[in-house]
């Protein structure tokens, strides 16, 4: 019995002592594959801002693509992003946040709720790929919008309907129920408690959903490319502001596009060294731009996480 | 106050009650739209890809879809296989997990059984920047950046290869990995950790031993979350692995994807109702299936090794 005692003691020493060393090699390896897949990050933009810097510029932004790289430039690129962002937005977020507000304020737990639950979740799911293949079927051709801005704003929104949907969801929950109950108690309908006292309460969280969601279409390539955006457009839409009557136009929903993305994915594709470089320019600033986004979506959210005390 | 004026009052006021009823279900009523556009979508979908695919397949016979070995619908020598885009789809699948699964499982454990609170609160963002990085720029990171530097290693590689958009995949699905696995590990719920600890179990030991057994639901949701992003994944794989279709299980081989072989058709100029306009929707419906099976995978492990807590 003590012979037996005095054994496993000391080997459980060791064997405690070698437990104890393999953490210490676990955080070891934990850190340097966090640090490594961070410092990849760097690499990649450092690599893409040192490779453009050579065409930053005034002109690069203000040239239409052209076939000598040197005096290439993405005007109609980020116009047409831009414009295209216009759309999405307009079209995603009183979409989404209405959609929200239905699932989270008014509908009862129902088989009918159940079915929309499961649709959103799928939808965050469906490969980017597959919303350009239902635009070009359904916007493009059967709804005859062509290849247009249009398409590809409203092919977005239906991309980031789930992102805004779930972030807006997720703030008006966050609104405590006395709050609903004190509205209630005046006298209040449904509608007038969560227009003027819940909504108003979620906006920072309904503002990052949507900067989120902005952050992930703008990057989105494929599905514009299945609308078939082209890359080559040396020409920008017609101006949305007109100087007669009744000064707003809206061909430019019809007009062709490109887009930064679309714009980036032509010049890495082609084996001339400069146009890698301006690729690298393009990459360079729809990177900067993604991570502005989710900067300014993070600064919101914590702006309003600390101005709301309940 | 006379009995008239009061009656008015009352009528009035009932008159508003009512308008303010009648529009709380006018706006119920256009919620409800918004609601429904969710199930619209999916819907429109399932029809459009069915609906095209239809035309595909009253030209291609079903039996020569999956069994040809040749996938060449624009060509003079028109060959309907879909094996050649299906191979391709999961070579790069396969290399991208080999990534994605170790290293997101070793971030989803260190961050949530090793770090400092402060460490992961700040990490946690930062990681999720890398899944927001737009994927025609990780496009660009495996064809300039990643192929050159394998070929040092790997003599002969093509400059288009599976292999270097696998990688490049694999890294931008860790962050998804990790953040699903981190959750999911933490909520595992403290007493199950004590208890592992009480019994002289080191950190290493309680998290592989109790957490991850333990999160293992989630966990599988995590990997089968990457599987279907890197099935999906369309602009690293037509930028960096060509776009032959080829049927080969070799990663150092150039080959195409299903959705390289989309974005390929999509890039040229081809007349609405042709059939390689329609090949294009039959591509989806396969990429869409093989998306469906693996989720409902993963449905199932996740139901089979629930925990509950």
């Amino acid at each position: 019995m003590a012979a037996t005692a005095d054994i496993t003691l000391a080997q459980i020493r060791k064997g405690l002592y070698w437990r104890k060393q393999l953490d210490k090699v676990f955080v070891i390896v934990g850190l340097l594959v966090l640090f490594s897949c961070l410092g990849l990050l760097a690499t990649l933009f450092i690599d893409l801002v040192h490779k453009g810097s050579s065409r930053f510029g005034w002109d690069f932004f203000m040239n239409f693509p052209s076939r000598k790289a040197e005096r290439a430039g993405i005007l109609s690129a980020w116009v047409g992003t831009s414009l295209i962002m216009f759309v999405t937005a307009l079209v995603a977020l009183p979409v989404g946040v209405a959609a929200a507000i239905y699932l989270e304020e008014y509908a009862t737990k129902n088989w009918f709720t159940n079915i929309v639950e499961i649709n959103v979740t799928n939808l965050a799911g469906v490969p980017s790929i597959v919303y350009g293949l239902l635009a070009l079927g359904l916007f493009v051709y059967t709804l005859g919008f062509g290849q247009s801005v249009l398409s590809a704003g409203l092919t977005l929104a239906l991309l980031i309907l789930p992102i805004v949907i779930v972030a807006t969801r997720e703030s008006l929950r966050a609104v405590p129920k006395a709050i609903r109950e004190a509205a209630y108690g005046l006298g209040a309908t449904r509608w007038e408690v969560t227009k003027d006292h819940v909504l108003p309460y979620s906006t920072g969280g309904i503002l990052t959903g949507l900067i989120l969601g902005l952050s992930r279409a703008i990057g989105e390539t494929a599905p514009i490319i299945t609308i078939g955006a082209l890359s080559f457009i040396a020409f920008l839409p017609p101006s949305p502001v007109s100087g007669d009557f009744p000064f707003l136009n809206f061909e430019w929903l019809k007009s062709e596009f490109t887009a930064m993305p679309i714009q980036m994915f032509n010049w890495v594709s082609r084996p001339d060294q400069a146009f890698q470089a301006n690729s690298a320019a393009a990459g360079a600033i729809l990177l900067g731009m993604t991570l502005l986004m989710n900067a300014v979506a993070i600064w919101i959210r914590y702006r309003f996480r600390k101005k709301i005390n309940w | 106050m006379s009995q008239g004026t009061s009656q008015k009052a009352k009528s009035s006021v009932a008159a508003l009650l009512r308008y303010r009823k009648n529009r709380d279900r006018v706006i119920e009523l256009i919620l409800l739209m918004a609601g429904l556009v969710a199930v619209f979508t999916t819907v429109a979908i399932v029809a459009i890809l069915v609906y095209e695919s239809s035309f595909f397949f009253s030209h291609v016979s079903i039996k020569d879809f999956l069994t040809d070995t040749m996938w060449t619908p624009l060509f003079s020598d028109a060959r309907y296989g879909i094996m050649p885009l299906v191979s391709g789809t999961l070579t790069v699948t396969f290399v991208a997990l080999l990534v994605a699964i170790p290293l997101g499982t070793i971030i989803a454990i260190y961050l949530s059984e090793f770090a400092t609170h402060r460490l992961r609160e700040t990490v946690k963002p930062i990681l999720e920047l890398l899944g927001a990085v737009p994927t025609v720029v990780y496009g660009y990171f495996a064809l300039l950046m990643v192929t050159p530097f394998l070929q040092k290693f790997i003599p002969g590689l093509p400059g288009f290869n599976m292999l270097s958009a696998g990688l490049v995949i694999g890294l931008m699905i860790v962050p998804y990995v990790a953040s699903v696995g981190e959750d999911a590990m933490r909520a595992v719920p403290r007493y199950m950790r004590e208890g592992s600890y009480a019994m002289g179990a080191t950190r290493l030991q309680t998290a592989l031993r109790v957490v991850v057994p333990g999160a293992f639901s989630g966990l599988a949701a995590a990997y089968i979350l990457g599987i279907s992003r890197a099935i999906g994944e369309t602009m690293v794989v037509a930028i960096a692995a060509g776009m032959q279709p080829t049927l080969t299980f070799n990663p150092t081989e150039p080959a195409a994807t299903i959705t390289a072989y989309i974005v390929q058709v999509s890039l040229g100029d081809l007349p609405h109702g042709s059939i390689g306009y329609q090949s294009i929707f039959a591509a989806g419906l396969v990429l869409m299936l093989m998306t469906l099976v693996f989720n409902v995978i993963g449905f199932f492990l996740t139901r089979k090794f629930r925990e509950a807590y």
